[in-house]
């Protein structure tokens, strides 16, 4: 089983031979992004006005999926942090290098899409309420990988250490999670989780789950696009010091 | 020597650097100017800063331990005692542990002892004095722990204090929400001590006793190669 695990890493391993596999993937992948998302901002804009949030209902569509792209997009790195370690797959850590300020940016646009949905149904931008205040404490965490890698110059040292960073902080994330909820609750639950009976109707859950698709290949898409960037950079640092 | 006279003379070591070092005026002034700042802020208003005060000492403790752990690998890593530890005949989660209780013995010890007296200047009253240094002794482990692992992370960087605190304060969410969390019970029932949250307390810095170590010594050894 590991054998066939590592086989299969050490299929892209090769860095040559994974540049050929995403300029091969990179239009594909981008091109589905791009008509899921124009597909699910078409069913946006014929959702009805809700009885009660009137059109600032349509925030939703893109707020919650920003908000499950800053979970997913940290799952990502841990995930590739953990390749990048167990089975020293060089990819790993470029992968969640690449993938950092994209989870970040999901994070951001998750909580200003909230405050400016915030701001007509709450009356307030902003509220100390748990999930929001996890939110920001997401957006804290993906901050402080980001400056650990740009913090330290030399790739094989800040590719370890932001490993262990990644790995502190996939553990710490429920803990906050479990210790913000019980600090203070106000945001409404999770609607859409409750698989046998969404709480939320029909002609907003599928726009919701189109668009959330259309996040998740977004994500992908531009992932993707920067970690292409991160192997040539890479080629860079070899050559500069081999001059 | 066996191993624990090893850790033994370490600790006695890192202790006797601590204390000579002249790190532990800096960290009490520390305190007790941002004390200092507080009326300043929020206004000389002595109910006010009564009711804030226990919240107000507990962001200061953190971000008085987050500032004052920010050298304690670097000092190492500059002289090259670091690979020293490592070459030590003992685990150098063992050595690590023996450094982190020196500087708990040597400064957080001494800056939980001035917290009443900062809290005296913020008018607390008197009866939460003890659930708050209960509160805080129970949690400062899981913050020199944690705080750790960031000072390991940033070692051999430059301008590694911001980072530090950037790192780290994401981390010490949990600990403050039960911290305050059990402030704010004590001043609600005057005298009470709320052990529920005192107990998580202990919860998260237990964990963070035997879990941080491994992370920390990957981190220096991630530092060192």
């Amino acid at each position: 089983m590991l054998e066939r695990l590592e086989n299969l890493s050490a299929l892209y391993a090769n860095p040559h031979r994974f540049m050929k596999l995403a300029a091969r993937l990179h239009a594909p992948v981008w091109s589905v992004a791009l008509v899921v998302l124009a597909l699910g901002l078409f069913m946006v804009s014929g959702v009805p006005d809700d009885y009660q949030q009137g059109a600032t209902v349509r925030i939703m569509f893109v707020h919650v999926p920003a908000a499950w792209m800053a979970l997913f997009a940290y799952s990502f790195i841990f995930f590739a942090s953990l390749v990048a370690v167990v089975l020293r797959h060089p990819l790993g850590y470029l992968a969640a290098r690449a993938a950092a300020p994209v989870g970040a940016v999901f994070t951001l646009v998750a909580l200003v899409t909230g405050a400016l949905w915030g701001q007509p149904m709450w009356g307030t931008w902003w509220v100390w309420d748990a999930r929001l205040t996890s939110v920001l404490v997401l957006l804290f965490i993906y901050l402080g990988y980001i400056a650990l890698w740009e913090a330290i110059d030399d790739y094989g040292r800040a590719a370890r250490a932001t490993s262990i960073l990644a790995f502190v902080g996939f553990v710490n994330v429920p803990i906050v999670k479990f210790s913000v909820d019980w600090w203070n609750t106000l945001h409404q639950p999770a609607s859409v989780s409750r698989f046998a009976r969404p709480a939320l109707h029909a002609d907003f859950l599928y726009p919701l789950l189109v668009m959330g698709v259309a996040f998740l290949f977004l994500f992908l898409a531009i992932t993707l696009t920067r970690l292409q960037m991160e192997v040539l950079r890479q080629r860079l640092r070899v050559r500069q010091s081999e001059i | 020597m066996s191993g624990r006279h090893i850790l033994q003379a370490l600790f006695a070591r890192e202790l006797r650097l601590v204390l000579r070092g002249g790190h532990l005026m800096p960290v009490i002034a520390f305190v007790f100017i941002c004390v200092m700042l507080m009326p300043f802020g929020l206004g000389p208003e002595l109910s006010l800063l009564q009711r804030l005060a226990p919240g107000l000492l507990w962001v200061i403790m953190l971000m008085a331990i987050l500032l004052s752990l920010d050298r304690m690998f670097q000092a190492d890593f500059e002289d090259g005692g670091l690979d020293q530890l490592m070459l030590l005949p003992v685990a150098l989660e063992g050595a690590i542990m023996a450094k982190i209780s020196a500087h708990f013995v040597g400064i957080l010890m001494p800056v939980l002892a001035t917290m009443p007296l900062a809290g005296l200047l913020l008018n607390i009253r008197p009866d939460t004095v003890m659930p708050m240094l209960a509160a805080l002794l129970a949690g400062a482990p899981a913050l020199v722990m944690l705080g750790a692992i960031g000072a390991a992370l940033a070692v051999g960087v430059r301008r590694a204090g911001l980072l530090t605190v950037l790192i780290v304060t994401p981390l010490y969410v949990p600990v403050i929400v039960f911290g305050a969390g059990a402030l704010a019970r004590s001043l609600a029932a005057p005298g009470t001590l709320d052990v529920a949250a005192i107990a998580v307390l202990g919860l998260i810095s237990a964990a963070s006793i035997f879990l941080a170590p491994p992370a920390i010594a990957a981190a220096l050894r991630a530092g060192l190669r």
